[in-house]
């Protein structure tokens, strides 16, 4: 022993080996990964299995013994994950397009499961992928398109998760949630046709709005109108003949002297009386009025 | 190079500044303050020539005897002790103790000082793991754990309150169908923060990235059940509400230990390829507003000369019935006054045409009228 205190090439070789040694051994298993213990390929025990009821502390997690180089560890995400789906497009059953962006969130429940089915997690979302696609084509195709973004929304959204999570299942997994993200029309004819509508649904409500305006101002006049006359009846009944005179004179007043230009203050109006008329009564030296 | 220098100096005198920046970066070929071999020590200093004469070209020349040469016989000494030291041979050293080892207890202190104390900042808190399992939540303050590799800690800042705009990248419609299957603009941002550092930490793969596909999914849902006009109008503030429920509703599903602050809408427009229309309709609506102001005021106008007409009738009519027939022939004559004042009057016996009062004025008054076509050819 004192021989190797004293080599130190020896001591650093042997520290090394002990170090190999104890990180082959053991190996942390922290909160976020599942671990597959794996015998020449022959799965042999899972640590920190996912258990709904667990909190996070009094999980399987810690420190972890192995047999070593004989056992390797999988590690297995332990957290929520997700896929997506881009840019599918659907057709509902009264033939509408539609493009879909959708993601679903999963979570490996069954390691063991897992890896042999699926063996990296790659392969499991590469799996799940094309899955998500056809449940989701297959639920939309059964519907029209205002179902879409209807409250029914939220039952769609169910079978589809349902569905994908009857696969999911024979990888160990579990459909925590499937939502779209995105439904749009797609580009060029139906997103044209959909702005066209919008279009002309704007210009209807313009116009009807113009119109609106157009029967309110009238009505606003009309009433004015009413009320002036309601104003004149009532002052001018009160002695029909005098306003009869009144108004007359006024008339005469108005429209015989039409507004001359400025070089001719004179109107060009010309007025002929007879000598008859009741106004030269005087003038003629007659006494006496013919009312 | 001294040549050169002094080719500047001739052909260029007016460029004094230039030659001596040229003449002392030339003369640092031959010495300056780190090109000097170990011989040349000291012969640099009294080269006084064709050497530059800038102060700055003296200073670290000057430094360089003495102090280079001493440096290096340290360095090379301590490094022949060093050797001797580790050579070969294990030697002990004067206290009996190898230095090496001194200096992997020191490491050894060291690594487990700077892992095993932890500062927390007031916005942060630290999640240990020992071993890998979680272990507690390190409140603001000093905190201790386990060295490196049994604990460590992760520390998260949870008051911090992110935003996440979507869509992410600017000019991009981000367009999305309405309950009324019309489509709009919409872009918003998310803000939140984290109200356990725990979940957050274990729980979910990539929580910025789960947050915004949430948040799209969330916004659409809500979208797609308002209308048109309610989205990008009054419905706004009801949308912001909603989603950050259906968000926080989601995400608590996923026990992500994330709390949602709060969702703006900041852009809620038609898209830019129906715009024309949109502004047509507020147009419109100006358009019919401006038509009633127009009636309003014609009705004012009218209501008001009404009662203007009526009170003057019947301030003449309460004097008139005073005294009728004298009022009656007064204003008549008033009248005809002003009237055949302003006119041109002629005064006709019957049955003849007899003018009393001049009828040149006729003539002159009326344009001279070409004579009726019809009669001619009758």
């Amino acid at each position: 022993m004192s021989r190797l205190a004293r080599n130190p090439i020896m001591l650093a070789f042997v520290a090394i080996l002990a170090l190999v040694l104890i990180g082959s051994t053991f190996a942390i298993v922290p909160e976020t990964q599942q671990a597959v213990i794996v015998r020449f390929g022959e799965p042999q025990r899972i640590l920190n299995r996912y258990q709904a009821s667990e909190t996070f502390g009094g999980t399987g997690a810690g420190l972890a013994a192995r047999i070593p180089f004989l056992e390797q560890i999988v590690w297995i995400d332990k957290r929520i994950q997700s896929i997506s789906m881009e840019n599918q497009q659907v057709l509902s059953t009264d033939q509408l397009r539609l493009q879909v962006d959708a993601f679903a969130r999963y979570r490996i429940v069954d390691p063991l499961q897992m890896y042999r089915a699926a063996r990296t997690e790659e392969n499991l979302s590469a799996q799940l992928q094309p899955i998500l696609g056809s449940a989701l084509r297959n639920e939309l195709g059964r519907r029209p398109f205002a179902a879409l973004l209807s409250p029914e929304r939220g039952q769609m959204m169910d079978n589809i998760q349902n569905a994908l999570n009857r696969v999911a299942r024979q990888y160990g997994a579990q459909i925590v949630d499937v939502r779209i993200k995105r439904a749009d029309l797609p580009d060029g004819t139906p997103l044209d046709s959909a702005y066209q509508r919008m279009r002309t649904a704007r210009e209807q409500e313009a116009r009807s709005i113009q119109a609106q305006g157009l029967k309110q101002a009238q009505i606003v006049r009309a009433e004015a109108d009413a009320e002036a006359t309601g104003t004149y009846a009532r002052a001018f009944n009160q002695d029909p003949a005098f306003y009869d005179f009144y108004r007359t004179m006024q008339s005469y007043e108005a429209s015989f002297v039409s507004a001359g230009t400025a070089e001719n203050p004179r109107g060009r109006t010309n007025i002929i009386l007879s000598p008859d008329n009741d106004y030269l009564r005087q003038f003629r030296g007659q006494r006496g009025g013919g009312q | 190079m001294r040549g050169l220098a002094l080719f500047f100096r001739e052909t260029a005198p007016i460029k004094t500044c230039m030659r001596r920046f040229f003449g002392w970066v030339l003369s640092d070929n031959r010495g300056g303050p780190w090109g000097s071999g170990g011989g040349d020590d000291g012969g640099d200093g009294g080269s006084g020539g064709g050497g530059p004469r800038n102060p700055w070209g003296q200073g670290p020349r000057r430094r360089k005897p003495g102090g280079g040469t001493e440096n290096i016989t340290s360095l090379d000494d301590f490094l022949k002790r060093s050797r001797d030291r580790f050579g070969g041979r294990f030697p002990l050293g004067g206290g009996g103790r190898p230095y090496w080892l001194y200096g992997l207890i020191a490491f050894v202190v060291l690594w487990m000082v700077f892992t095993s104390f932890h500062r927390i900042s007031p916005q942060e808190r630290g999640v240990v793991t020992t071993f890998g399992y979680y272990s507690g939540t390190m409140q603001p303050g000093i905190n201790w754990s386990w060295p490196a590799p049994i604990g460590r800690v992760q520390v998260i800042d949870v008051e911090n309150i992110r935003t996440i705009p979507i869509p992410g990248g600017s000019g991009t419609e981000n367009l999305i169908l309405t309950g009324d299957q019309n489509v709009i603009d919409l872009a918003y941002s998310v803000r939140w923060n984290i109200s356990d550092p725990r979940l957050f930490a274990f729980q979910i793969a990539e929580p910025e990235g789960t947050i915004r596909e949430v948040a799209e999914s969330a916004m659409r849902a809500v979208v797609s059940r308002v209308s048109l006009d309610d989205a990008i109008g009054a419905g706004r503030a009801e949308i912001e509400q909603n989603v950050e429920q259906v968000m926080q509703q989601i995400l608590n599903d996923y026990g992500a230990g994330i709390v949602i602050r709060g969702v703006a809408v900041s852009q809620s427009v038609p898209p830019a390829a129906v715009n024309e229309a949109f502004l047509q309709v507020s147009a419109a609506q100006q358009q019919a507003q401006s038509d009633l102001n127009n009636a309003r005021a014609y009705a004012l106008q009218i209501t008001a000369r009404a009662q203007g007409d009526a009170a003057a009738f019947e301030k003449q009519y309460a004097e008139y019935r005073l005294a009728p027939e004298v009022t009656r022939r007064r204003m008549y004559y008033e009248t005809m006054e002003r009237i055949l004042q302003r006119v041109d009057t002629t005064i006709v016996e019957a049955p003849g045409v007899t003018p009393y009062l001049p009828l040149p004025e006729i003539s002159r008054s009326r344009p001279a009228q070409p004579q009726p076509q019809g009669a001619p050819a009758r």
